[in-house]
């Protein structure tokens, strides 16, 4: 019984579409249009927080250059002391090579960059992992201490304005999106509320001959979410299009920048896909339910 | 079986019906008499709870209407057949479709459409409009694809308001033969008219309501002395049995 009046809201949500289709234009438009917008700060989230993880663990290491005169030995000692201090993880002794070695893994095919240096111009250096980044301060306080140091860095500041720059992207992407929703199940439940005020006469006959409120409902639900499901799949295409694009010209300069890839784009669009499909469903369901409240609850 | 016990529904300080108590058995064929605005309609909207009456108990094929939830009312209105004056058939449906959807919200399945459909359609004689559409067809044609969605679930009443107001005599004559044909079967029918010769003419029982009271009900009874629309005799007609009514 369920299956078939789902059936026969199926057909004629089509019938609805084909018959309404300026408006079902419109609608699709605007909610393409809107979808589109969310999907691009949904993709400038993602690679914001990409970006930001892989900052973070490059920065809660404390880098400390040793002296060209600091035997192996000597900074072994360091080392040593170092690791009995609860809040270090690890520490790890890199040989100027080892460092020059790292570059070039990291630059890849930017690498011959470094094939024209005279000398390389890296010191020896420490590595130390902290566990908790907030302790980070007292853990260089003490390494300051020892002999045979060049100079500490670590990159507290830097870490806690690029956070402090993520949460305010990521906070303000959200408040857009739910703008951005609120608004398609607006631009939705207008849409269909013309078609329902197109059909407020068939509506009444309906409930005249018995028809229950979800019977007359599925109709228009199934094309309030057959639009959104449209728009979804429309947006997604445009999306991966723009992507596809933006990751072909920009990739390597982003690679430099943040040196970190953008999100892979059959990954993105592939979670894309399914979230925007659920999101333009839910979108043209609210919608429909919505702008049929006033002609069901008389 | 329909039956109204000391039934009142005022709108503002309008009278739409006051204190009415009625008892309309099944089988029964009822006319609805009286002038505009006299609470005709109101009677009508309590028994399909289009409204809700303030006081009293309204019962519809034993099922007590005015307690009952807003969730049923779908329930209760399939129990109902219902002809307007105005058809109100889907204009974007065809005759078959009209009637069919009727079936479709109880969830027959197709099998029972189909039989079942031209059954309804041949009886009302309008079997070779089956698929025209509903402004392809004749006024009288309209109201007999609207009588046939009315019976197809196999209601136990029958209401029809004003069902000839459209028609010429002619035709209006055979929708009542129709309907007394369909009464026969055992359908209830209460119908709301104006149509003061087809009431004599078929000498059925007749509620006169006025002013939101019943104020004749007779077997076999005539339209009555009133005729619309209102002439200054009516009115002092109406006076004088509002008096007899005290």
């Amino acid at each position: 019984m369920i299956i078939r009046s789902f059936c026969t809201s199926i057909k004629q949500a089509f019938r609805q579409i084909f018959r309404n289709r300026a408006m079902t234009f419109a609608s699709l438009f605007s909610i393409t249009a809107m979808l589109l917008i969310l999907g691009l700060f949904f993709i400038l989230v993602v690679n914001v927080n990409v970006v930001t993880e892989s900052a973070k663990q490059q920065f809660d290491t404390i880098q400390v250059y040793l002296l060209d005169e600091t035997t192996q030995e000597q900074a072994e000692e360091i080392a040593g002391r170092l690791k009995q201090n609860g809040n270090v993880k690890s520490v790890e002794y890199l040989t100027k090579e080892q460092a020059l070695e790292e570059y070039k893994v990291k630059w890849g095919d930017k690498a011959y960059l470094l094939e024209g240096l005279p000398e390389n111009p890296l010191p020896n250096s420490l590595r130390i992992k902290v566990s908790n980044l907030e302790d980070a301060d007292k853990v260089v306080e003490k390494v300051k201490t020892f002999s045979g140091i060049e100079d500490v860095k670590y990159y507290q500041t830097t870490v806690d304005k690029l956070l402090s720059i993520t949460n305010f992207i990521q906070w303000g992407a959200l408040i857009i999106i739910i703008f951005l929703v609120v608004i398609s199940v607006v631009v939705v439940s207008n849409t269909i509320k013309l078609t329902v005020l197109a059909r407020e006469r068939e509506i009444s006959i309906m409930k005249y001959v018995g028809a229950t409120n979800w019977f007359i409902r599925g109709p228009f639900l199934a094309e309030g979410m057959l639009i959104g499901f449209l728009s979804a799949a429309v947006s997604v295409g445009l999306i991966s299009l723009i992507y596809y694009k933006v990751t072909e010209t920009l990739g390597q300069e982003a690679f430099l920048m943040f040196s970190t890839a953008l999100v892979d784009e059959k990954f993105l669009i592939w979670n894309l896909i399914w979230i925007f499909v659920a999101l333009g469903v839910c979108i043209g369901a609210f919608g429909s339910i919505l702008s049929m409240r006033r002609f069901l609850d008389t | 079986m329909i039956a109204f016990e000391n039934v009142t529904k005022l709108y503002g300080t309008n009278v739409g019906i006051e204190n009415i108590s009625v008892r309309i058995e099944k089988g029964d064929f009822v006319f609805l008499v009286g002038p505009s605005g006299a609470g005709k309609s109101t009677f009508i909207k309590l028994i399909l709870k289009e409204i809700d009456a303030d006081e009293g108990s309204i019962t519809v094929n034993g099922q007590e209407v005015t307690t009952m939830s807003n969730r049923k009312i779908p329930k209760l209105r399939r129990s109902i057949g219902i002809v307007f004056q105005d058809f109100r058939l889907l204009p974007k449906k065809t005759v078959y479709e009209n009637v069919a959807f009727a079936m479709e919200i109880l969830h027959a399945s197709q099998r029972a459409i189909r039989r079942q459909v031209p059954q309804a359609l041949s009886l009302v004689g309008i079997s070779s409009k089956a698929n025209k559409y509903p402004n392809e067809l004749s006024a009288g044609e309209q109201q007999r694809v609207a009588i046939a969605r009315a019976i197809i679930n196999n209601p136990t009443v029958l209401i029809a308001d004003e069902p000839t107001g459209n028609l010429d005599p002619d035709t209006a004559w055979d929708i009542m033969q129709l309907l007394e044909q369909i009464n026969r079967r055992g359908t209830t029918i209460v119908m709301v008219t104006h149509a003061k010769d087809i009431v004599d003419r078929m000498g059925k029982r007749v509620i006169a309501i006025e002013h939101g009271k019943i104020v004749r009900d007779d077997r076999g009874g005539a339209y009555g002395p009133y005729d619309e629309p209102a002439t200054l005799e009516n009115i002092f007609g109406e006076e004088e049995t509002a008096e007899d009514d005290n």
